[in-house]
């Protein structure tokens, strides 16, 4: 037998479930996906425009490590302009290439061998394995059904030991569309503060919240030092092919991202960096007309899936949604592989998030209406025909 | 106009064939109110008609040509150019007419099986009016975008990766 190369914390990492069920969509016909964690918009044409115009202007070079200035400034006002908290573009902002690099740099850049970071399940799948790749170990809370799956400062409390460095939370979530408002957030600053952890926020989809403007955790007393914003274009911007994202934070938890970024990866692509200043300074219109068809996707799709029973609350964000299938007495991988062929309509389980997502499937209403309207159609159809 | 009529209005000019239903659960009202709804902006000319973009390049053997006219007139004292407008927007192959800012008047689009037809229409009909000026008519030779809808291109087409994180 030949040597194995390959290192174990690499080997040990599960596979994403996520891939199993994108092999079996791909193979079939007539799919209708209710899979994708990405928006159904194309980038608006202005952003693309700057873009263009940026590599007809010839700027085809690395940016500074950190980004460009002036996207880094944007990024500053826009964060100002919302959350009311300041950033310095010099020594405050990354720009990175995604929200999933600014993760992986923020947990590389804190996480010391063995050390532990909270992470609220269900969640985006990526949290776990990088930690775990920047040496530490995830440890999961799970998010109770019964509170709309937001965490409660009693369930860190409880998880919470003398090796517990960090905690990643996610407002509005993926996969649930939850979204933690002022006084949800205060309560749970309140056991952060207390416990001395380091919060990394990932706040990707807090443009796209339906019912308030969604807060963010930094912009709470005692909490902008302890806190490192991750966030980027991909989705409120439609932006995901792009792979352009942020971070925000302590100075001293930037600069040690930047040097792990300025060796492994120099800059984020430039021209991404050009569409995304574009993006920022011109892009609020085009957010507001996607955040409408959002909201009323949203609701049409709670509704038809309340009424099919299988019952979810309204979530304020994100654009998914995350009912419960335990009326039809399947587990969600069931559910999701026999839907899936019975009738077509490709969703994610809600086990593939953590383990508390079992019982509950991820519907992305981020697809035409039309779609949604058939896709409803046949999960109607298919839920009578088992429960 | 309260918020929902705005939003009922949007979605229905976007597709006019959007179901009650459907509407209903979208703005989150029953669909008894939205159909009392699109009654009262009925009633009230907020919804004018429904029809539907053709687009006719694509209709097999279906031969027709549209222009726009560039119409100078001389407005009459008392009820400007709504008087002549009104002339010209009455015949049935005049698709559309704007009062325009600028170096001419009117722009008015007219739509018919062929070239000459149209000719015909504007030297016989159109120019012959006691206060049109003069006229200016550039033929369309191919519709690129049409009340928002982009023209050859295939809008439905996804090109996202079926299942994503
Ligand atoms: C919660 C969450 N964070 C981060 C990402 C990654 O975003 P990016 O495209 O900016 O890397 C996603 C994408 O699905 C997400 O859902």
């Amino acid at each position: 037998m030949s040597t194995s190369y390959l290192a174990k914390n690499v080997e040990n990492l599960k596979p994403s479930g996520i891939r199993k069920f994108f092999d079996l969509a791909s193979k079939m016909d007539n799919v209708i996906s209710l899979g994708v964690g990405e928006p159904d918009f194309v980038t608006p044409w202005n952003v693309i425009e700057a873009s263009y115009h940026s590599l007809e202007k010839g700027y085809t070079a690395y940016t500074a490590n950190a980004g460009l200035m002036e996207l880094r400034e944007a990024i500053s006002d826009y964060l100002n302009k919302t959350f009311s908290i300041s950033y310095e573009p010099e020594s405050q902002v990354l720009v990175t290439v995604g929200a999933s690099q600014a993760i992986d740099l923020a947990l590389r850049a804190v996480v010391d061998p063995e050390d532990e970071v909270l992470i609220v399940e269900p969640c985006f799948v990526s949290y776990g394995p990088a930690i775990s790749l920047a040496g530490g170990i995830p440890v999961p809370i799970s998010a109770q059904a019964k509170n709309e799956f937001k965490i409660t400062p009693e369930q860190i409390e409880e998880a919470v030991t003398e090796k517990t460095k960090a905690i990643v939370l996610c407002s509005p979530n993926n996969p649930t569309g939850t979204v933690l408002n002022q006084s949800e957030l205060e309560e749970v600053s309140s056991v952060i503060c207390k416990h001395d952890l380091l919060v990394i926020s990932d706040e990707i989809y807090a443009e796209l919240s339906y019912d308030d403007q969604a807060a963010s955790i930094a912009s709470i007393n005692g909490m902008t030092d302890r806190t490192v914003v991750i966030s980027g274009f991909s989705k409120s911007f439609a932006m995901t092919g792009w792979r352009l994202g942020y971070a925000v934070g302590p100075t001293d938890i930037i600069r040690a991202m930047t040097k792990i970024h300025q060796y492994t990866m120099m800059c984020a692509p430039t021209m991404a960096q050009h569409g995304a200043l574009e993006a920022l300074r011109n892009g609020n219109d085009s957010v507001m007309e996607m955040k409408t068809s959002y909201r009323q996707r949203r609701n049409l799709v709670v509704k038809a899936l309340n009424e099919m029973g299988l019952s979810c609350h309204l979530p304020g964000g994100a654009f998914y949604v995350f009912p419960s299938i335990r009326e039809t007495g399947l587990s969600s991988e069931t559910f999701a592989q026999k839907l899936l062929e019975e009738e077509g309509v490709a969703v994610v389980p809600g086990h593939v998030f953590g383990e508390s997502g079992e019982g509950y499937i991820r519907c992305s209403y981020a697809t035409s209406i039309k779609q949604l309207d058939e896709a409803m159609k046949r999960m109607n159809r298919f839920v009578e025909k088992h429960t | 106009m309260e918020q929902k009529e705005i939003e009922l209005l949007k979605l229905l000019e976007k597709n006019g064939r959007l179901d009650t239903v459907t509407i209903s659960k979208m703005i989150d009202i029953s669909p008894e109110e939205v159909e009392q709804m699109i009654a009262k902006l009925e009633k009230e000319n907020a919804i004018l008609g429904y029809s539907t973009l053709v687009d006719w390049s694509n209709v097999y053997e279906y031969e027709g040509v549209a222009a726009l006219i560039d119409v100078k007139v001389t407005p009459v004292r008392g009820v400007g150019f709504d008087k002549i407008a009104s002339r010209i927007y009455r015949f049935p192959e005049v698709k559309a007419v704007y009062l325009m800012s600028g170096s001419y008047d009117l722009s008015v689009s007219v739509e018919g099986r062929t070239m000459m037809e149209v000719s015909r229409f504007v030297s016989e009909k159109l120019s012959t009016l006691d206060t049109v000026i003069s006229t200016t008519t550039h033929f369309i030779l191919k519709k690129y975008k049409h009340d928002g809808i982009i023209f050859d291109e295939d809008n439905d087409d996804d090109k996202r990766i079926m299942v994503t994180p």
